[in-house]
């Protein structure tokens, strides 16, 4: 197997008192779509934000493309470039354009030209079905539109990995589609993708792999198949049968 | 002479006020160009302190919240008067006017920091790691995607807070500065005549009445949005 595009290895993490992270060891292939699964408060947000180091590990070593994100000497700002990440709450700049989301790191970070950065920028855009929203701010845009926004500005910089952090489940449902659409486009053009989500229907469909986390370990993980139809676990079974009864 | 006349001739001579309208006239010179540099000066430093504060530096956030604390504590008159003969003893000997225009600046600066602090920190913990997870550093997320956001929810109070500290402008006249309030006043003790007092007052209301209406329109327009 060729190395991991993810290497997170011994990560713990805490909060003060608090130990959040457990020793998660993850390591995720190039073109892989790994689903992450627990209840609330397992940690599964905490290990997405310690991949792009928005969380600074209590320790363990995290590498992303051959980059080792927790070395001081390492450029966190370049390193995070190649990792993007899409948030439950969209975190668009309320007081830019659909566009100006999307090409402000481009100017800024990747040094694009204003001309190059919005080339790129509605080719982001017409990516996630959003070419004629363009010159909208994000509070004319529907939280669906919104969302894919967001993922236009992640994917606009070329990452090699996406974090996606529950993208969907700030959405009314009928515009959770929507998203998950563009989220498997961007799966089928073949992007690594790490996503913490609820909806077993996309991880049935799309996922490599599903990891079933718990009180800041992963518990266990396997094809979507095995971890739905036939958990080992007692955990894992426990926390399916309740989300499927809903 | 009827008693409406002597009013006439007490409150709005046209002898006096002739006479008395070119200093009214300097003096509003001065207003402005005191309000001028205090408004410029104290904003900027006010935002300048919110900026270093943003860089959560332990030490340096304490010495900005003991400075900006005195400095909306201390009456401004009181700190006109300790800059203008206080700082002689120190070796400087400030103007009636540059003593005027520091110790405003240093008040407006104190209260323009909070609010800007106040608005920086206003905006949501998902912003800056929606921006730094596309690679902006802390500067440029700060300049690029929080400022934006915090400086438009800072507009009301701070254009509030301007006014009221550049009619403190007329404060200076106990320092002798030839402000409007000033000139006025001397020119009452000379012509033992209150009239210059009245065209005083009218020029604060013409000079300030439409920086508040301009204020009000401004408050309006970004209370509603967002
Ligand atoms: N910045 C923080 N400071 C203190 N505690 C935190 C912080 N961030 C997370 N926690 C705590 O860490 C634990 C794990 O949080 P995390 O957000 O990773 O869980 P999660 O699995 O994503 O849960 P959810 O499904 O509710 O999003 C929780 O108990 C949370 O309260
Ligand atoms: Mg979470």
């Amino acid at each position: 197997m060729a190395r991991p595009i993810v290497e997170a290895r011994g990560i713990h993490k805490h909060f003060g008192a608090l130990h959040v992270l457990k020793g998660v060891d993850l390591e995720v292939a190039e073109r892989e779509l790994v689903f992450v699964i627990g209840p609330s408060g397992s940690g599964k947000s905490t290990l997405l934000r310690c991949l792009n180091r928005l969380e600074e590990p209590s320790s363990g070593s995290v590498v992303v493309d051959g980059i080792d994100m927790l070395d001081p000497k390492t450029d966190i700002n370049r390193a995070r470039q190649r990792i993007g990440m899409v948030f439950q709450s969209f975190n668009l700049y309320p007081h830019m354009t659909a566009l100006g989301n999307v090409t402000l790191a481009l100017r800024k970070v990747a040094g694009k030209s204003r001309v190059e950065a919005e080339a790129l920028g509605r080719a982001a855009l017409k990516r996630v079905g959003l070419a004629d929203r363009a010159g909208h701010t994000p509070g004319q845009l529907s939280g669906g539109q919104q969302q894919r926004v967001a993922i236009a500005r992640a994917i606009a910089l070329e990452p090699r990995v996406m974090l996606f952090d529950e993208p969907t489940s700030a959405l009314d449902p009928e515009l959770v589609g929507s998203v998950l659409e563009v989220m498997c486009d961007l799966r089928e053009s073949g992007m690594t993708m790490i996503v913490v989500s609820h909806e077993m229907g996309f991880a049935r469909n799309a996922a490599d792999r599903v990891i079933f986390m718990d009180h800041g370990l992963i518990v266990e993980q396997g094809p979507p198949v095995a971890i739905f139809e036939n958990p080992s676990q007692e955990r894992t079974r426990a926390f399916i049968g309740q989300i499927q009864r809903h | 002479m009827s008693t409406w006349d002597r009013f006439v001739d007490t409150f709005f001579n046209a002898r006096v006020m002739a006479k008395y309208l070119p200093d009214i006239l300097s003096g509003v010179v001065v207003t402005i160009e005191l309000a001028v540099l205090i408004v410029a000066s104290g904003l900027l430093a006010g935002l300048a302190l919110a900026l270093v504060r943003a860089l959560a530096i332990r030490p340096l956030n304490w010495l900005i919240i003991f400075i900006v604390d005195l400095f909306r504590s201390l009456p401004p008159l009181v700190i006109i008067v300790l800059i203008y003969f206080g700082l002689p003893a120190a070796g400087l000997s400030p103007s009636g006017f540059v003593s005027t225009w520091i110790a405003l600046g240093l008040v407006l600066m104190a209260f323009a920091e909070e609010i800007f602090w106040a608005g920086i920190t206003s905006i949501p913990r998902g912003q800056w790691e929606a921006a730094r997870s596309t690679g902006l550093g802390f500067g440029q997320t700060l300049l690029n995607v929080v400022l934006p956001q915090a400086l438009r929810l800072t507009i009301p109070p701070l254009t509030n807070r301007t006014i009221a500290i550049t009619k403190g402008t007329a404060l200076g006249t106990v320092v002798a500065v030839t402000e409007i309030l000033g000139q006025a006043s001397s020119a009452v003790s000379n012509s033992y005549n209150p009239s210059p007092l009245m065209m005083g007052s009218a020029a604060y209301v013409v000079l300030f009445l439409p920086v508040v209406v301009a204020a009000r329109w401004i408050e309006t327009k970004f209370a509603w949005k967002r």
